[in-house]
């Protein structure tokens, strides 16, 4: 929902890490992104391309990994990809809790020239 | 050529939240960061607590919304400090705006700062204000499946608060449901169920709100 503030920030930090590296050109950006960001791709990738606009940026592809939220049985420690419906394990039934997978929210790298 | 970054994309936002956080902390300021559906009653908690506080602490509010100044007007009738943030559609407030806002309020050593996010339940999650305080207000009539489909603000919350309780006869909602919601993703959250109606419960909440140990750790 608040992929324009994310996107700023994005593109801030993608032009402060090309600087220091003397990039001429940003060609892609890879991302990881958790299930549990809200955050939507397609909108991001929009924002991306008006925002960096004018900047060495502009163009540059988005590349999302995503990560599944995993959650961990509180009962039998199994770790399950949290079900659409709960926090219960698949397995015994037990209650789940996060594993903290699924909150990933960073860039991984840059394909400069 | 690949360069590898590995940084956080909210990079900018937490390292103002760290300003902020340090500067609350060497003022032993309590800011107490209120995220909760419109609605839910974030500005009535507010003033009852302030009502409930009577002179055992000074209270200041920043006051968020997209726009208008309703809720700050209520506020400043009750004589406490208090500064309107009009985020201009803006889903959430963030650190930056918290920083500007907390200089302008010129606040005291050892004030409650409450701080009323836009009304939503899945962007403020994201923005780590600096705050020592995360709470979380859900109400009765917005059904018991809350935390089931806004993990992330419930992970989060040190404390959950469940208003509107004088509505439960009326209303399906199932508290086992929602306390086990709850307790799956933050097992330390504390849960207080209040009425700022009746009343009910806020001599409690009050009560916690003035014994809390502050971490001062960011927790997004």
């Amino acid at each position: 929902m608040h992929e324009y503030a994310v996107t700023q920030s994005l593109l801030k930090l993608v032009l402060d890490e090309a600087k220091r590296v003397e990039a001429s050109k940003v060609l892609e950006i890879r991302l990881v992104i958790g299930d549990l960001s809200t955050i939507v791709d397609d909108s991001v990738q929009m924002y991306f391309d008006i925002m960096s606009e004018g900047t060495i940026a502009h163009g540059a592809k988005l590349v999302f990994r995503r990560v599944k939220a995993e959650f961990k049985c509180r009962e039998c420690g199994e770790v399950f990809i949290k079900p659409t419906t709960g926090f219960d394990c698949p397995k015994c039934g037990g209650l789940g809790m996060p594993t903290g997978v699924g909150r990933e929210f960073y860039i991984e790298s840059l394909e400069i020239e | 050529m690949e360069i590898k970054v590995m940084k956080n994309i909210m990079h900018a936002n937490d390292r103002l939240a760290e300003e902020n956080r340090n500067y609350f902390k060497g003022k032993g300021i309590k800011a107490v960061n209120i995220m909760a559906s419109p609605g839910s009653g974030k500005t009535s908690t507010i003033m009852k607590l302030i009502e409930a506080f009577g002179d055992r602490a000074s209270v200041a509010v920043v006051e968020g919304d997209i726009a208008s100044s309703i809720d700050a007007e209520k506020i400043d009738k009750l004589g406490n400090p208090v500064i309107q943030i009009n985020t201009g559609g803006g889903c959430h407030l963030d650190a930056n705006m918290i920083k500007t806002a907390a200089e302008s309020l010129q606040l005291k050593d050892g004030t409650i700062l409450f701080i009323e996010n836009v009304g939503n339940l899945v962007c403020p999650s994201s923005f780590d204000l600096g705050e020592g305080i995360k709470m979380v207000i859900a109400s009765v009539p917005e059904g018991h499946d809350k935390p089931y489909k806004y993990t992330s603000m419930f992970e989060l919350a040190d404390i959950v608060v469940l208003n509107k309780t004088d509505l439960m006869p009326y209303i399906d909602f199932d508290k086992d449901s929602f306390y086990k919601g709850v307790k799956a993703l933050n097992e330390n959250a504390k849960i207080i169920e209040v009425s700022c109606k009746t009343g009910e419960g806020i001599s409690e909440l009050a009560d916690w709100m003035l014994n809390v140990q502050v971490s001062h750790n960011p927790s997004v």
